[in-house]
This record gives C-alpha cells, structure tokens and sequence, in this order.
C-alpha cells in the first residue's frame, strides 16, 4: 500500500514538474499592460542610461497605462543578445540597434516590418528626415526598423592643447592631421595627438568602412566580400598607422573598450584630438569638460584624394527602433516606438545623448543649434555614406572589426603591422566570411 | 541491475505462498519511478540538447533561419569540413585555439596539482593556525568568478593595473609597461589566474584524500628510516593514486571547458589565450552560422568522450594489472 501511495505520489510531483515546465516554455506572453525594452547604451554609463530614460517611462506609464520594463546593453553584447533573443524567440517586445544592422537583423525576419500599414501607426514615414531612413533595411523592403536617434563622427579637439603647440587651426586635410599629432604628442609628459577606442571592434569597422571608402573601398561587390581589396588595405593602413608607424597614439588605447576611458581620458587633456560620434558631446559635458573648451570639425580627407575615393567622413550613424514579432503587445510596442519618436521625447532623448533628433520639428530647441550640432549635420548632409544595407553587413562589422582591433593590438605590443601584414588578415576576414555564409 | 532481470522468473518459484504478482510488480516498479526525475532531467538537460547540437551541425543554420530553424536547409558533413581543413582559415583557427586550449590545460592542471598536494601534505600535522590557513587557501575557490575574474582584469591593464605597477616598477623585474591582456602574454593571464581558482580544488580533494591513508603506515615507514620525501613518495603518492586519478581528469575537464575566466578577462581572446569554448563562440556569431559553431562543439565533444573513456580505461587496465 505504501509502495503505491509513494508511486502516485511520485508520479503526481512529476506531472506537476511537467506542467510548470509547459507553461515555462509558453510564458512569454506579455499582457496588454507591460512591455520589455531593450535599450543600446547611449550614455557614459549603464546607470546613466538608466536615469535618463527612467522618468520617461514613467511618462509613457501615465499616459497609456503601460509599464515598461528597461534593460540597458553595452554594445560589446548587445549584438550577441539580440541574435539570441531571435533564435529562441525570447526578447523584448521593443529594442533599439544600432542602425548599420537592420537589414542584417531584417534578414532574420524576427522582427515586425514597417509596411504603410504599421508605420502609419507611429505617424507615418514623412515624420522622419529623409536621410535618416537610409538605414532601416535592405532596398526594395519595407524597412524593418524606424530611425531614433542620429549620429555622425566628427574630429573633436583641445583647443588649449593645441593652442599650447601653436596651432591655430584644426587639421584640414588627413595630411596635417598626422603632422599637428606628431607635434602635440610627447610619451615622457604622457601626452599624445589622437585617442582611440581600440578594443572596440565596432569603432575598428567603422573606420575600416570610411578611410577604406576615401581611398575607394566597396565592401561588398554583388554580394562577394572584398575586405582584402588594396584599397581597403589602404584604409585600414590609415587607421593602424596612428598607433603603429605614426606613435601619435598611446599603446594603452589598445585596452580601450568603453567610451568613458576615451572621454574621460580627453577631458583630462591627456590627449588632444579624437575621432568620435556625436554622443560624445554629452559624455564630455559628464566628464566636466565644458562646451567651449572643445571644438568638433569634419574628420579631414586625405588631400589629394586617392584615385575613385570618395568624400567618406563619417557613415550614417544612429541608433533605430524595432518591435519584436513575437511580441504579445504590438499595439503597445507601436504606441511606444511613436512615443520614442514624439518631438517632445526626442528634444529630451537626444539633448541627453548628445544625438541628433530624427524628426525636423525638434531642431526648434536652442539645443540642437551649438556649432557642434551643425557641424555634425553638415557633415551627414554631404560627407556620410550608408553603409551597405545588405544582410551580410553585420558580419562584415565583427569579422573586420576584431580583426583591425587585433591589428591595434599588434601594433601596441610593438610588432610591425605593414601592408603584407594587414592584406593577409582582411583576406582570413574575407574568407570566413566566404565559408560562413 | 543482473538481479533484477533474472527475478521475475526465479522469484515466483521460491516464494510459493504469495499468491497474486501484482504487490510485486508495484515493488519492482517503485525503483523506477523514483529514478524517473533524474532519468527526465538528464535527459533534458544533457541528452536533448546534445542530440539537437548535432542536428544542428548537419545544417546550415544563418542568420536567414535563425528565426525557425527547422526550415534551415540541409547541409550533411559540410560544416565538418570546413571545421576540420586546417588550410581554411575557419579550421586554421580552430587548430590553432585547440593547441593553445592543451597548452594551457597542460600547465594549469599540472601546477593546480602540484600545489594542491605540496599544501595539502604540508598541513596534514596539526600546528596552531592550521584552520585558519585551510580557511585561506579555499577562498579563491569559494569567491564568485565574475567578480573574481573582474578584479584580474584590473590588475592585469597595462597602465593602471597592479601586476604591472608591482613588476615594472617596484621589483624592477619586466623593463617598461607590457601588456597582459593583449598579444602573447594573455597566456599567462589566464594560466595565473586558472592556477589561482583551481589549485584549492585540488588542495580541497587531496586534503580529503590523506584522511584515508592509515597513521600506522607512516610509523612503519618511519620506524624502517624513510625521509619525509620518502615517505612522500613510497607511501603517500601511491594510497593517493585513486583519489588523483579522478582529481587529474576533473582538473582536465574544467580547466579545458573553461569559458569564463577568459571571457570575463578578454571579451575577444587574443590568440594566445584563445580558449577552445570562446573560439567556438565567437565563431558562430561572427558569422552567425551556427550550424559550424555546432560542428565545432560535436568535435569538442567527440574529443573529450575519447580522453575521458580512454584515460579510465586505462586507469581500470593498470589497476587490473596491480
């Protein structure tokens, strides 16, 4: 009798065990009154972030009844989070990327595209600037992604620094940006021209795009990598040198991952120029460094350009939006995507970050009218280039940006990275790239 | 389990009296039933997605599938072959991070070991203090490894960090500030910092291990003129053996699995300390096919079950033997 009783009993706590694990498996439903956000981190700091957008939400919750539950992700897993959440089918019901991904991230299919129907619903596609559209999705596709924040690199300098070393003027051409590093560098004062985020591979792939396009580059060529072509050798070559043959960089840069160390880093005077997006306006306001102690201007262009380089000074940077498929809230999701793109929130949003407003009505505020804020829609307006919007795009970021931040990392420790050295690594990237896709 | 065949046959016969089989068959049952959990949880946590993993490197699973990857087409041993062709620059790589993975296991296992058991023999005799240093050498092993690992991290950076503020410039031993965490030397970042979480393990087992070796046989040994090294090695190497046989292989088996420490410490290894587990990682997301990064741990997998049959079959041969 015993042994039966412990059997049921047994077989019961195993039922149970089973069911709970059902509804485990199922329990993604979100309910019409919460939604999950997933934001990239935009701040100085996780904690930053998460103050920022706090009271937002919570203005979002007052206003729709629905609570929305924030995660703030570094960008070194951000990507690796996402791909995750698609092949479980486990994400949020929003999340912001960074732009270049969407067709790649579109290509998953995983997330709720943007057709007339739906974009309508968060105001329509004239609300956004046109430029900013570029990069939500593959040609020919309704885009996956609406635009949230926009961003473009620009040279930032010390003024002091520079006035320090008599130079009166920022560096026009790539030319003179190397000479005015040479001068402001001195390894026994620990000081140096140029700062760098090397361990960054996001960083390492963007300038990897833009000095390769200024010498000419196509990254793709009907779909065919081509990261060993000479012009990309070139370009990266560029970048490589200010560690490696230049010395206009600290080796210590090769550690640097976050943009806190950079910025930090340059309000401290400990350098005097890097090249960074326009976020940094608002890391440096953080880092005690005031407006007028900087300047921003164009990354300059090698002078004369190479033969079919183009005028590549920044690609068109920015942070979009999407709503995940699997959401059990869309209505919700939509709300908030429009929310997020309200003129209101993006005066608040992007004066905080230090990004440009994706919608014309926020450039009203005195905010957006700094000589930084032109300089940087100046340069979107003529010196950016999208990069490819092709699936493949996002493999191109982590396969030839680990492989230039290895580079970095070569020099830093002192070997020699010349030109052999680099066309044998791009040609690795180009064929992983070949054998993985 | 041989018993419990042959019962149901023989059982009857001897014990006439009882005349219905159903009680039995309930007793029979019971054993069963209460092994089911272990059975179910076993085989949804090793076997399924073991089974699914290798499904999984028969097809070409990208990022176009990710989605539903039931649709994703097939793609037989593809996979393996790039895997395993040393002159692509996929299994390059991998050969490459699998040597490195040995090297650093070799060292790791070899100095926990040995720093285990030098401790472990050293505290057997009581003296005052003798908790108190057992208590100390465990904590590398009871602290979390993320904060652990983190705190390594710091102290390993070039310009800011410890190890090269007390190398460079204190003891004068390294000239200049070398990088740790970048190009050759992050092999020996992870390797110190395996040693340092793995060695009280082996302190742990081995200490456990002394209990059982009888005091008189160290008389004996005594009385018949044996040194401590001796003693050491005609005595307590040999009672030990069982306990390091089961000691080397986990020490094997964690230090070459490892994915933490130098994936809290590098983000992205340099190839120096490539550890076999990130590499596949890494790989299968940068260029979001995971149907390789499933290959690759199918290798992975096939290989350990070969180290670790063979190591205890020949353990059993020898013991046989003895």
């Amino acid at each position: 009798m015993k042994a039966r009783r412990i059997t049921a009993l047994v077989t019961g706590a195993l039922m149970v065990m089973a069911g709970a694990g059902c509804g485990g498996g199922g329990g993604d439903k979100s309910s019409p009154r919460t939604l999950t956000y997933w934001a990239s981190n935009q701040g100085r700091s996780i904690q930053q972030d998460q103050q920022v957008l706090g009271p937002e939400l919570k203005k979002f919750e007052q206003r729709t009844g629905i609570k929305v539950k924030l995660e703030v992700i570094g960008w070194p897993d951000l990507l690796n989070r996402i791909l995750a959440a698609t092949s479980s089918g486990k994400g949020p019901d929003v999340l912001n990327i960074g732009n270049t991904w969407s067709a790649s991230l579109q290509a998953t299919g995983a997330f709720q595209s943007f057709d007339d129907a739906t974009i309508a619903k968060v105001g329509g596609r004239n609300r956004f600037i046109p430029s900013t559209l570029t990069s939500t999705g593959a040609a020919g596709k309704p885009p996956g992604f609406v635009p949230l924040y926009g961003l473009a690199y620009g040279l930032f300098y010390n003024k002091k620094l520079f006035a320090d070393a008599g130079l009166k003027q920022p560096p026009r051409t790539w030319e003179d940006l190397v000479t005015d590093a040479k001068k402001l560098t001195d390894p026994a004062k620990k000081r140096y021209g140029v700062g760098i985020e090397g361990a960054s591979y996001t960083e390492a792939a963007h300038f990897a795009f833009m000095f390769g396009a200024q010498h000419g580059a196509r990254l793709f060529q009907g779909g065919q990598p081509g990261f060993d072509s000479p012009a990309m050798v070139a370009g990266v070559r560029q970048y490589v040198d200010l560690l490696g043959a230049d010395k206009v960089v600290d080796p210590a840069d090769a550690e640097y991952l976050n943009n806190d160390q950079i910025l930090g880093d340059f309000a401290r005077g400990r350098f005097a120029m890097m090249m960074i997006q326009s976020f940094a306006t608002a890391g440096l306001r953080e880092n005690g460094m005031k407006d007028s102690d900087y300047g921003v201007t164009p990354i300059p262009l090698p002078d004369p350009l190479p033969p079919g380089g183009r005028r590549v000074a920044s690609h068109v940077a920015g942070i979009n939006v999407g709503v995940f498929k699997n959401s059990g809230n869309k209505d919700g999701a939509l709300k908030f995507v429009q929310f997020l793109t309200s003129p209101e929130e993006q005066k608040i949003l992007n004066a905080a970050w230090g990004s440009l407003p994706v919608v014309p009505q926020a450039y009203d505020d005195p905010r957006f009218q700094t000589p930084a804020t032109r300089t940087f829609r100046a340069v979107l307006a003529d010196e950016a280039e999208t990069l490819p919007m092709i699936p493949q795009e996002a493999q191109f970021e982590t396969l030839v940006g680990n492989t230039v931040k290895g580079l970095l990392a070569d020099a830093a420790a002192g070997r020699p990275v010349d030109e052999a050295t680099i066309r044998a690594k791009l040609t690795d990237a180009n064929k992983k790239m070949q054998a993985g896709g | 389990m041989a018993r419990t065949v042959t019962a149901p046959g023989s059982a009857p016969a001897r014990t006439p009296g009882r005349p219905s089989p159903r009680p039995r068959r309930r007793v029979k049952a019971l054993p069963y039933v209460l092994l089911l959990p272990a059975l179910v949880a076993e085989l949804a946590i090793h076997i399924i997605p073991m089974l699914v993993g290798a499904w999984m490197s028969l097809l070409h699973l990208t990022q176009f599938f990710i989605r539903n990857w039931t649709q994703a087409p097939y793609g037989g041993l593809s996979n393996y072959r790039i895997a395993v062709n040393a002159r692509g620059p996929v299994g390059k790589d991998l050969l490459q991070s699998f040597l490195v993975t040995l090297a650093i296991t070799a060292v790791v296992v070899g100095c926990s070991w040995l720093f285990g058991t030098v401790a472990a023999v050293l505290l057997q005799r009581p003296f005052p203090g003798r908790g108190a240093l057992r208590t100390l050498f465990l904590i590398p092993y009871a602290l979390p490894v993320f904060t652990a690992v983190i705190t390594w991290r710091f102290m390993f950076q070039r310009d800011t960090g410890m190890v090269n503020a007390l190398l460079s410039d204190e003891l004068k031993v390294t000239h200049g500030h070398p990088f740790w965490l970048l190009g050759d030397r992050g092999f020996a970042a992870v390797v110190i910092i395996a040693v340092w979480r793995m060695w009280p393990f082996a302190f742990l087992t081995v200490t456990a291990g002394l209990q059982g070796i009888p005091g008189d046989l160290y008389e004996a040994a005594a009385i018949d003129g044996a040194g401590s090294f001796g003693v050491f090695r005609r005595v307590t190497l040999p009672l030990l053996r069982p306990v390091n046989r089961v000691l080397l292989l986990v020490l094997f088996l964690w230090t070459f699995n490892d994915f933490n420490v130098a994936y809290i410490l590098f983000d992205q290894p340099p190839a120096a300390a490539d550890m076999i587990s990130i590499h596949i990682y890494n790989a299968s997301f940068i260029t979001w096919n995971f149907g390789l990064g499933s290959a690759m741990s199918v290798l992975l997998l096939v290989f350990l079950m070969v180290v670790t049959l063979g190591y205890l079959g020949v353990g059993r041969l020898r013991s046989r033997h003895a």
